[in-house]
């Protein structure tokens, strides 16, 4: 029995290979952070992006030129390549380092600030995020919008020099400390049929009047996540990013960015190379080292993968379905290492922990669920996969 | 840096032999259009192509099936040519770590699971000392498959007169390299042609009133497959330019080749189940082509070193280095 077979889409971009200046880079990255170790300035943690906020850490990095790296030098940034941002981006997740400060602002908003910001937007914030002074959150999620994104009910009404902002705003990373986010919002009745019409990017300053911002506990027990609600918050016209109904065109682009770093598969690997450490003398046995191996070869295999869409998206492409096929493989990579440390070792969590082993499996542990939700769960990035492979 | 390419027509004409062929005239065909030796050099009989141009045709010729001694060929052309030895014309195959007594030029022993060994105009074999050309002609074959049904045979030589050579330097290493790398762009093309099956068929079948792809539970086991697809195919793709980068020789080529055979069986084990699961019974027939390339998936997997054996080398690899030198091993 034959078939007529179509070919499948590219499930992946060709393959990428760093230039030789973002290798050198990359040795002086390594050696900024021996120094930083050597100093005791902090300590490796599992899940750094997330809940290692370092402001003075991120003032430093600045301070070597490593963020706001692909912002040109006229808004204060350095003209650099996006590759070299993979680089000293994967060599700060590897090492566990405080990065979350800046995170948001360097990896999404200085790209969307460059794409669809006003000049006046751009010199208000760009140089600020390049010095690692200024930190942003995601105004993306509400209580009753979340993989439905497009149904977001936060309104703003037009008035007088700007728009009258009301609405909840939900699981906002780090907006506690942030200065600003960009709130995905309804800024008029959706079109008959056309459901992500009428969307739009304000840019919200956090400390404005009639913004309040609420803790929600994660599980345990520590202050990550904010509740933002707007109740009728000014915000002037020369506040829209973009175009006014624009938004999700807007939004998609920004995701495209969120989805496919490396910190969609590294999240976990401190844990990973304080396994190794563990297992460095002690006698393993054939099977443990099948365990491990197979491990770092899915690892190897994902690096590959992430470099390719990183080459991809520098070369000014959006490889959205491949960008969700890293991250979902990524994401759950990233509880495999988990799932490995605790057969290979026999050292149970310890969330009192100052550091090693038992901390960094503790946090890895406390953290995993949050993996495969944030920024697009796994079943929503299927479904990008499925669509693409002409399912629907 | 420039990025080494693939010539797409190439693939377009690999892509259209494998569909036209017929088991029967497949291998003159790869030989009229030069694909039977593509990687081969030219002043050696071969058409010059490079190492990604292979890489390419196997993944076309794993996801077609193809009933052809490609990998074997090359890796019997390479072996001889490393060893400073000529090869008769036709279709190869090799064997490493053969349990073969030379005595001069006369050659005796068994080789199990040899394969193509039937069919092959020659045996490029290495010993712990030599490499050997032998004539199946003038041993007493047993004949095998793989779970595939490819001829996977036993050949048995007694005092029978070879081209001898001695083995180079590292020979038995490398060589077990590239035929894990070979198998790793098979695998990986017989794993997109698996997906491209169940995708298809998805599209077609229709129970309880629409397409089975229109259910939401199968287009997320589509999903999952083809993300091992995709992981698959950059994992071998990514080793076979490491390997043009530095050399099979090298320490990268050794992590990257053990990655990519390791990662490729880890995608056959999960495709194959996927695209049967998908396919329902009628898939799980002998008149239906999907067990083609499933097949392959199983045999391939636990051929030129098993996912385990490879693995367990990565294992080794990682231990030596330790905590602090794990991401530089990776990074590399
Ligand atoms: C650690 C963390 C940090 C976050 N930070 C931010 C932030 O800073 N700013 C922000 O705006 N948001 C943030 N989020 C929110 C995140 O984007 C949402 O959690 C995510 O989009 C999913 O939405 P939800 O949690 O409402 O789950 P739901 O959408 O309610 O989904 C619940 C379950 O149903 C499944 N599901 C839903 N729809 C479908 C479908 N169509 N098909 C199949 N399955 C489906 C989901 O996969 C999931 O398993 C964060 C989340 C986490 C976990």
């Amino acid at each position: 029995m034959t078939q007529t077979l179509s070919r499948l889409p590219a499930l992946t971009p060709p393959a990428a290979e760093l230039p030789a200046r973002a290798e050198a880079l990359r040795a002086e990255v390594r050696e900024f952070l021996a120094d930083e170790r050597a100093a005791g300035a902090w300590t490796p943690r599992s899940d750094v992006w997330l809940s290692g906020w370092d402001e003075d850490f991120t003032r430093r990095l600045a301070a070597r030129g490593w963020l706001g790296m692909t912002i040109p030098a006229e808004y204060g940034g350095h003209g650099a390549s996006p590759l070299d941002r993979y680089v000293v981006t994967e060599e700060l997740l590897a090492a566990g380092a405080p990065v979350a400060a800046h995170w948001v602002a360097d990896r999404q908003i200085g790209p969307s600030l460059l794409r669809h910001g006003s000049e006046a937007q751009r010199r208000k914030y760009l140089p600020g995020i390049a010095a690692g002074e200024v930190y942003f959150g995601i105004g993306m999620s509400e209580p009753d919008s979340g993989s439905d994104l497009a149904s977001v009910r936060s309104r703003a009404t037009k008035v007088d020099g700007g728009w009258s902002l009301t609405g909840t705003k939900v699981w906002t990373s780090g907006g506690h400390h942030a200065h600003a986010f960009f709130a995905l919002v309804r800024t008029s009745p959706p079109e008959e049929g056309k459901r992500h019409s009428g969307l739009s990017q304000l840019i919200v300053d956090l400390h404005a009047d009639g913004v309040t911002i609420r803790p929600i506990p994660l599980l345990t027990g520590a202050h990550h996540f904010n509740e933002v609600v707007f109740d009728d918050v000014f915000v002037p016209d020369d506040m829209v990013l973009g175009d006014v109904g624009s938004g999700w065109g807007q939004v998609t682009g920004e995701l495209a960015f969120e989805r496919s770093g490396p910190e969609r598969f590294l999240s976990t690997f401190p844990l990973l190379a304080a396994l190794v450490g563990e297992l460095s003398g002690a006698d393993l046995g054939p099977a443990g080292r099948r365990e491990l191996g197979s491990l770092v070869a899915r690892l190897w295999a994902l690096r590959r993968m992430s470099l390719a869409v990183a080459g991809s998206l520098a070369s000014g492409e959006a490889p959205e379905l491949a960008a969700a096929v890293v991250k979902d493989l990524g994401t759950r990579f990233e509880n495999e290492i988990i799932d490995a440390a605790r057969l290979l070792v026999s050292i149970p969590p310890d969330p009192g922990a100052e550091g090693g082993y038992a901390r960094l499996l503790a946090d890895a542990v406390l953290h995993a669920p949050g993996f495969t939700l944030r920024g697009g769960t796994n079943e929503v990035l299927r479904g990008i996969v499925a669509r693409g492979l002409g399912l629907r | 840096m420039t990025i080494p390419v693939v010539d797409p027509d190439l693939v377009e004409l690999a892509a259209s032999v494998f569909a036209d062929a017929t088991d029967g005239n497949l291998w003159d065909t790869l030989e009229q259009t030069g694909l039977a030796r593509l990687a081969v050099a030219e002043d050696a009989g071969g058409s010059g192509g490079s190492l990604l141009d292979l890489g390419a045709v196997l993944v076309e010729a794993g996801a077609a099936a193809a009933w052809a001694p490609l990998a074997e060929t090359d890796l019997g052309c390479r072996l001889a040519a490393a060893a400073g030895l000529e090869v008769p014309a036709g279709p190869l195959t090799f064997a490493l770590d053969a349990p073969l007594t030379v005595d001069g030029d006369a050659v005796s022993g068994t080789l199990t699971r040899v394969p193509w060994g039937r069919s092959a105009a020659a045996v490029v074999a290495l010993t712990a000392d030599s490499v050997v050309v032998l004539d199946p002609a003038t041993a007493t074959v047993v004949e095998g498959t793989n779970v595939a049904e490819e001829p996977r045979d036993t050949l048995s030589w007694s005092a029978a007169t070879a081209a001898v050579a001695p083995a180079p330097e590292g020979a038995a290493a490398e060589f077990a390299r590239w035929a894990a790398l070979s198998r790793s762009l098979l695998l990986a093309g017989a794993a997109r042609g698996a997906l491209t099956r169940a995708v298809g068929y998805a599209g077609e079948r229709e129970q309880f009133g629409r397409p089975i792809g229109r259910f939401q539970a199968v287009q997320q086991q589509l999903a999952l497959a083809a993300a091992e697809v995709a992981a698959g195919g950059a994992a071998a793709e990514s080793a076979a330019r490491v390997v043009v980068r530095d050399g099979i020789a090298a320490p990268t080529a050794q992590l990257a080749v053990a990655s990519a055979k390791v990662r490729t069986g880890q995608a056959a084990t999960e495709v194959a189940r996927i695209a049967h699961q998908v396919h329902g019974a009628i898939g799980f027939t002998r008149e239906h082509d999907l067990r083609l390339t499933t097949t392959r998936l199983w045999a391939w997997r636990d051929e030129d070193g098993t996912d385990g054996d490879w693995a367990a080398r990565i294992g080794d690899l990682t231990l030596a280095a330790g905590a602090d030198g794990l991401w530089s091993l990776v990074t590399a």
